[in-house]
C-alpha cells in the first residue's frame, strides 16, 4: 500500500522579470516526494533546482501553482511549513564571530523551543553531528566539514519531517563529501526525516539517492530510481549515470561538475 | 503578540550580544561627534550663537543629534554583509517573526545609541558643559525616538541592495546636507533668510532646537513640544514605511 506523499507539487511555477524581458526558471513542475526517502533534484546549472528548491521552502513565492509540503499549504500556510521543514543553503549562513552554540541556541528559539530545550537538542546533535569538541569554538574557526556539518545541524534543531540540502557538498574535499554522505544516509535511517537534495554533482546523485528528479529548461525531464533512469535512457543497468543524462538532457554536465572523488 | 515580544527579544540578545563583544563599533560611531566636541566646541566659546544658553548647551544637543543621525542611518551596514553570508536566508527559513528580524535590531541600535549619547554628554560635562537632568533626558528620547526611525528606513533600503558600495553613498548623500540643513553645528538662527526657510523642511531641524532647548531647562517655550511631536510622527511614519519595506524585501 502506498503511503501518501510528505510533499507534492502542482503545476509550481516561476517566472523572474528581467531587463531583457521575462524570464521562465520553472515551467510548471509537478513532483511527489515520499516519506523517508532520500530524493536527489539533478539538473544542469541554470535548470531552475535553486529556484524549485527556495519555493518549497518558502524562501520565494511561486508565480503559479500549488503546493503541498509537510501536511501544509506552501503559500497559504508558510508558518507552518517553516516550522516543518529544515534547510541548509549551498553557502551556509553562520555568522563567523559566533561561537557555535550560541548559533544553534539562536536558532533553536528561533523554532521557538525553551532554552532548556534548545540545549539538550544542541548536546544531542554535537553527539551526532561530531561537534562536540567544537561547541565553544566561533563558526570561523571550522573547517570546510565541520561547517557543512554545523549547517545541518541548525537545520536538524527542530526535528523537521524534511529536510532540503541545495548542493550539500560544493567545495568539499572528497574524505569530506564521503563522510557528508555518509551522514546524510544515518540522518534518514535513524530520524526517519525525508531528505530532499539538490546536486549537480553525477556521483552524488547515484551513490545517495534512491530516487532522482532529472531537471532541464524548468521541467522536470526525467525521473525514478538510478537503475531505472540508468535502463531507460542510458541503455542498460549497467550505464554511467553521466551517459544517461547525457541521453535524457542531451548534453553533459560542464566539466568541473565532476569533482573527484574518493571512494 | 507574546510570540512577537520572545522573537523580538531573541534577536535583540543576539545582536546586542555582538556589539558587546565588538565594543570597537561603540567606539567608531562616537569619534565624530567626539572630534568637533574637542576641537570645535572650544572655538564657539566667544561666539555669539543667538541662543539662551551657552556654546556647550548649544553645540551638544546638535551632535547628539548628529551621533543619531550618523550612527542609525548607517545600521543597514550590517544586514548587507549578513545577506552575504547567507545569515538573513537562514532566519527567513525559520518561523520567527519577520518583524521582530526588524525590531531586534531596532532595538538593539537604540540601546547602542543610548550608551553613546551618555558617553557624550559625560564628556562634554568634562569640557564644562552644564544642563539640567530633566533636559538631557529629554534630549536622550528625542535621539532614541530619531534613532529608531532612521534604523528602520536604513534596515529597510539595505535589504534592497546587495553591496555596501551601493549602500553607502545613497546614505552620506542624504545625511550631509540633512546635518548641515539642521543646524547641528551652529543654530539657524545665524543663518540668512533663504537658508532658514529651506532648513524648515528639515525635520530633525526641530528636534535639535527641541533638544536645545532642554538643554536650558526650557521646557515651555514650544520647541520641545513641537520637537516631540516631529519625533513621534517620524517614528510612526518611518517603522511603519520601514516595516512594509522589509517584508516586501522578502523578509
Amino acid at each position: 500500500m502506498a503511503t501518501p506523499p510528505i510533499l507534492t507539487t502542482h503545476d509550481l511555477a516561476r517566472t523572474f522579470e528581467t531587463k531583457r524581458g521575462t524570464v521562465e526558471a520553472v515551467r510548471g513542475v509537478d513532483i511527489a516526494v515520499q516519506p523517508g526517502e532520500i530524493l536527489g533534484f539533478l539538473g544542469p546549472n541554470g535548470a531552475g533546482k535553486s529556484t524549485t528548491l527556495r519555493m518549497l521552502t518558502t524562501l520565494l513565492a511561486p508565480s503559479r501553482g500549488t503546493a503541498t509540503v509537510a501536511g501544509h499549504d506552501l503559500v497559504r500556510e508558510p508558518a507552518l511549513v517553516r516550522q516543518r521543514i529544515g534547510y541548509v543553503a549551498q553557502s551556509g549562513g553562520v555568522a563567523p564571530d559566533e561561537p557555535v552554540r550560541r548559533e544553534l541556541l539562536f536558532q533553536g528559539r528561533c523554532y521557538r523551543l525553551s532554552t532548556a530545550e534548545a540545549a539538550e537538542r544542541i548536546e544531542e546533535l554535537a553527539r551526532d553531528l561530531d561537534l562536540e569538541g567544537l561547541l565553544d569554538r566561533k563558526c570561523a574557526e571550522l573547517s570546510g566539514g565541520q561547517r557543512r556539518r554545523l549547517d545541518i545541524a541548525l537545520a536538524l534543531i527542530h526535528r523537521p519531517e524534511i529536510l532540503f540540502l541545495d548542493e550539500p557538498t560544493t567545495g568539499l574535499d572528497p574524505g569530506s563529501r564521503a563522510d557528508l554522505w555518509e551522514l546524510i544516509r544515518r540522518i534518514r535511517a535513524e530520524r526517519n526525516t525525508t531528505v530532499f537534495l539538490t546536486t549537480h554533482y553525477l556521483d552524488e546523485a547515484d551513490e545517495l539517492s534512491d530516487r532522482l528528479i532529472i531537471v532541464d529548461g524548468g521541467r522536470v525531464v526525467a525521473e525514478g530510481t538510478p537503475e531505472h533512469l540508468k535502463t531507460e535512457y542510458g541503455g542498460s543497468p549497467q550505464a554511467t549515470l553521466q551517459d544517461t543524462f547525457i541521453a535524457i538532457t542531451g548534453r553533459g554536465p560542464k566539466k568541473d561538475d565532476l569533482a573527484p572523488v574518493a571512494l | 503578540m507574546s510570540t512577537l515580544l520572545s522573537d523580538t527579544g531573541v534577536v535583540f540578545g543576539r545582536y546586542l550580544r555582538q556589539t558587546l563583544r565588538s565594543r570597537i563599533s561603540l567606539i567608531f560611531g562616537l569619534m565624530q561627534p567626539m572630534l568637533f566636541l574637542a576641537f570645535f566646541g572650544p572655538l564657539l566659546q566667544d561666539v555669539p550663537l543667538g541662543g539662551e544658553g551657552d556654546a556647550w548647551q548649544t553645540l551638544v544637543p546638535g551632535l547628539l543629534i548628529q551621533l543619531g543621525l550618523f550612527s542609525s542611518a548607517f545600521a543597514g551596514f550590517g544586514i548587507i554583509m549578513e545577506k552575504q553570508l547567507g545569515i538573513i536566508e537562514r532566519m527567513r527559513v525559520t518561523p520567527v517573526s519577520r518583524l521582530a528580524l526588524l525590531l531586534g535590531r531596532v532595538l538593539r541600535d537604540a540601546v547602542q545609541l543610548l550608551t553613546q549619547s551618555l558617553l557624550l554628554v559625560l564628556f562634554g560635562v568634562a569640557f564644562g558643559l552644564r544642563a539640567p537632568v530633566l533636559g538631557v533626558v529629554i534630549g536622550f528620547a528625542f535621539v532614541s525616538l530619531l534613532g529608531v526611525s532612521l534604523a528602520s528606513l536604513s534596515y529597510a533600503f539595505a535589504m534592497r541592495v546587495d553591496t555596501p558600495q551601493e549602500f553607502a553613498p545613497v546614505i552620506n548623500s542624504v545625511n550631509l546636507p540633512a546635518m548641515l540643513l539642521s543646524g547641528i553645528l551652529l543654530p539657524m538662527a545665524l543663518a540668512p533668510t533663504w537658508l532658514d526657510v529651506l532648513s524648515h523642511f528639515v525635520p530633525f531641524r526641530y528636534l535639535v532646537e527641541g533638544t536645545r532647548a532642554a538643554f536650558v531647562g526650557d521646557y515651555t517655550d514650544g520647541s520641545v513640544g513641537i520637537g516631540a511631536l516631529v519625533a513621534l510622527a517620524l517614528a510612526a511614519v518611518s517603522v511603519s514605511f520601514g516595516t512594509r519595506l522589509f517584508r516586501r524585501a522578502g523578509a
